[in-house]
């Protein structure tokens, strides 16, 4: 409370209602002929520009998002084609809507501690608030600019490793809400471009098999342990 | 004139009442008065009707339970009233502590109207009884819902079956002598009707077209948010803050993180402020458009509907650019803002500003001056500012009925006290003074960005430079050991909140918004409650349709911008 309001300005408080009066133009109808005037102009505006419309034909036509959207997430990988995720729980434990489930495993380098067996989302209670992306410490979890989430059945939105590791991933203008890097700052950008450069050289490298990835299941729904990475 | 903080003008009130019923808290951030229950009501009449205090307004009502708290120390429950004096501007908080075995308190209807639905959701959620309340039934939970849920042993796991036979059952107060309803008909409409927004059930007993008695039923979203917060460290809380007024959820994330912001004693960076006021203002715009496209529609008029949304459209498409999010948009962090601005915000906010009045203009030509829409809206669910302050009214609907009650002018926050802006009143307290007060923002609100667009950005940081309550940077996250361990610890521990209690409102959309936060010192709330401005407002709803015909009352709600998302909270 910065500033008091001086006593000048005390408010008074009307204990009656003085309703709007109507002038004689108004009981005779005449300005609905300015309101009429103003629907042909759209009309006109439209009729001669049909693509000065704002509607759009969705989903022929989309809206431009910005490279910030938070949507469908995605795992990073490193270069030999394996997640980057060192299975830390941040991201869960950030979570504020509990919808992160991460079994962890001993990864085969020792360099690298953990890997997770298990990264699994559940789509219909994630908010997309981007706080999983806050919280990494690896840049292993980023948001992508896919909005088109639809399931037949609650199963198929809890989605695994293979599908936040999925194709789309490796387009870059479809890459959305990432950890903010200062433009100035050369050494971010590098950062920024080898995460990139990463996930391409792994496309180059793996190109993973769609017919071993079916959109939509889950790696622990079909009871099967997905090899070390 | 004494104010508050002066102990004369307690002792001269105490004078009254029994040695040791009201004392005075210390260190609090405003004043407070612990009162013995015995003269609340006294004490509550007598804090309306005295001129050096005035408090006119009932804002709000919170419970509190400490289960580990003796009988001695005052029992179980504290029940917090938060009084606020239009007139004088003042700010006052009573504190009422209740024992569980006898949780009964005297009802504060017959000093202030407003307090009916705020001491059923007090029942509802701690079983603190109010005597003398004409319906005390529960109002967010189901009827068969059992327990208090944010009692502290009330586990928010449990789950119950809910059935339709432990329905809501209506409470209609009928003019005297009148209780049959013969030849008279009851209607319903909702809870999933499109003329109710969102998910609120309307029982109306009419007799022939006029509505003579009605009752609401709400909490069909009630998912007890505050309890949600009470399991969720400060700043995870953020993202649900976002859906109680969805309409305008940036100024939500900026009322909470005010809040805890005022906790711990600190301030957000002026770039921060700056991007927080102008992105407030444009969110109040889209709130506006919104409610006033549907009111149209409700009566018929649906062109607007379309005219309105395309500003909102092209102002979601701003902030998305700021967050990644349309709707929900988690901007707000405790300290500052989750992102810096994209670089062409400044040019994006200024072409937007000469996009939207072409839209304003348009509606007010088609409706303004138009008979058919006065016909509708003029003298219906008129209230006067007096009456409306009694409900606990406050926002454009208040304005409305003429008084000028403002926060950002009242106790000016972030930028307003720097910025030069009219607060326009009407005197009509109609569906049509509604909706034209909230045109008359929309174009204060331009003019409020545009003079802060002129001033320019702040430098600096966006994010207040403190690793115990912002994470660090992610580069410094990659690559220096102090930084990772911070980002850690801030995570896995949360934000230490100092203890202490803290109310702080900002205007929101339609009305004070206001958090009241209790920290117990951890990285948790210990109490969180939230001070949604269409609450009281919607519970005068029965009063204000009385006597009118369904379709008054169908226009009349569109008027009010009632919320679910933070009615129910």
């Amino acid at each position: 409370m910065k500033m008091k309001m001086p006593a000048s300005e005390q408010l008074d408080i009307p204990n009656k209602v003085t309703p709007y009066k109507m002038g004689l133009a108004e009981k005779l109808y005449l300005p609905l002929i300015a309101g009429l005037f103003v629907t042909m102009r759209h009309f006109v505006k439209n009729l001669l520009n049909p693509k000065g419309m704002p509607t759009i034909s969705y989903p022929e036509e989309r809206r431009e998002y910005s490279h910030r959207y938070r949507g469908h997430h995605i795992l990073t990988t490193r270069p030999d084609g394996s997640v980057r995720c060192v299975a830390c729980f941040l991201c869960a434990a950030n979570c504020p809507a509990e919808c992160i489930n991460i079994e962890a495993g001993e990864h085969p380098d020792v360099n690298i501690e953990k890997y997770p067996v298990v990264y699994e989302i559940d789509m219909l209670r994630c908010v997309f608030c981007g706080f999983c992306v806050d919280a990494c410490p690896e840049e292993a979890i980023i948001m992508s600019n896919n909005y088109d989430m639809a399931y037949f059945n609650r199963d198929q939105s809890i989605v695994g490793k293979a599908d936040l590791m999925k194709p789309y991933t490796f387009d870059e203008k479809r890459l959305g809400y990432r950890p903010y890097y200062p433009e100035e700052d050369a050494q971010h950008n590098k950062m920024r471009r080898d995460a990139f450069d990463l996930v391409a050289m792994a496309k180059a490298k793996a190109e993973p098999d769609p017919a071993k990835l079916p959109l939509g299941s889950s790696p622990r729904r079909d009871g099967v342990a997905p090899a070390p990475p | 004139m004494p104010t508050l903080a002066e102990p004369s003008l307690l002792e001269e009130i105490s004078e009254k009442f029994p040695a040791g019923s009201i004392t005075a808290q210390e260190n609090s951030d405003q004043p407070t008065w612990v009162v013995k229950r015995e003269v609340l009501v006294d004490l509550a009449k007598d804090l309306r009707d005295r001129r050096d205090t005035r408090f006119d307004l009932l804002l709000d009502i919170a419970g509190v339970d400490y289960p580990e708290r003796e009988e001695s120390e005052g029992g179980r429950f504290d029940v917090v009233y938060h009084l606020y004096s239009v007139a004088r501007n003042d700010r006052l908080r009573l504190k009422v502590p209740v024992a569980e075995a006898d949780a009964l308190l005297p009802s504060l209807i017959p000093v202030w109207k407003g307090a009916n639905w705020f001491e059923r959701e007090v029942y509802d959620m701690f079983g603190v009884k109010f005597s003398g309340h004409p319906n005390l039934s529960r109002i967010l939970c189901h009827e068969a819902f059992q327990g208090h849920p944010l009692r502290k042993d009330y586990d928010p796991a449990r789950r119950w079956i809910l059935t339709e036979a432990d329905i809501y059952k209506p409470h209609f107060d009928l003019p005297d002598g009148e209780d049959d309803l013969f030849e008279r008909m009851a209607i319903n409409i909702g809870p999933s009707h499109p003329a109710m927004h969102g998910t609120f059930r309307l029982m109306a007993v009419l007799d022939g077209e006029a509505i003579i008695a009605s009752d609401i039923e709400i909490g069909y979203l009630h998912r007890c948010f505050e309890k949600m917060a009470e399991t969720h460290n400060w700043q995870q809380i953020i993202p649900y803050t976002d859906r109680l007024n969805y309409c305008s959820a940036f100024i939500n994330n900026v009322a909470y993180c005010k809040t805890v912001e005022k906790l711990l004693g600190i301030e957000a960076p002026p770039r921060a402020v700056w991007a927080r006021t102008i992105l407030t203002e444009f969110s109040r715009i889209m709130d506006h458009c919104v409610c006033n496209g549907t009111t149209l529609v409700d009566a018929g008029a649906l062109t607007n509907f379309w005219y309105m949304y395309q500003p909102r459209e092209e102002i979601y498409g701003l902030i998305e650019s700021c967050c990644g999010a349309r709707l929900t948009v988690s901007y707000g962090r405790i300290g500052g803002i989750a992102q810096d601005l994209p670089d062409d915000f400044v040019a994006r906010s200024r072409k937007l500003l000469d996009y939207i009045p072409k839209f304003i203009d348009d509606t007010e030509a088609l409706i303004n001056k138009n008979r058919i829409w006065i016909d509708r809206s003029v003298g219906v669910a008129a209230i006067s500012g007096e009456e409306a302050i009694n409900w606990g009214w406050t926002g454009p609907c208040l304005r409305a009925s003429g008084v000028g009650l403002d926060l950002r002018r009242a106790a000016p926050y972030d930028l307003y006290d720097t910025v030069d802006f009219e607060v326009p009143t009407l005197t009509g307290g109609d569906v049509y003074d509604r909706f034209r007060i909230r045109m008359m923002e929309i174009r204060e609100s331009i003019k409020i960005i545009r003079q802060l667009l002129d001033r320019g950005m702040p430098e600096g940081p966006f994010i207040i430079q403190d690793p115990h309550i912002a994470l660090p940077p992610k580069d410094a996250c990659y690559n220096q050991m102090e930084a990772m361990i911070y980002h850690f610890k801030l995570i896995m521990d949360g934000i230490q909140v100092p203890a202490g209690e803290v109310y702080s409102a900002v205007e929101g959309a339609n009305g004070e918004f206001g958090f009241y936060a209790i920290s117990d010192g951890s990285s948790k709330p210990y109490r969180l409650k939230c001070r949604p401005p269409c609450f009281p407002i919607f519970s005068t709803f029965s009063r204000l349709i009385n006597g009118g015909s369904v379709s008054d009352a169908i226009v009349s709600l569109g008027g009010l911008n009632v919320v679910a998302g933070e009615l129910e909270r």
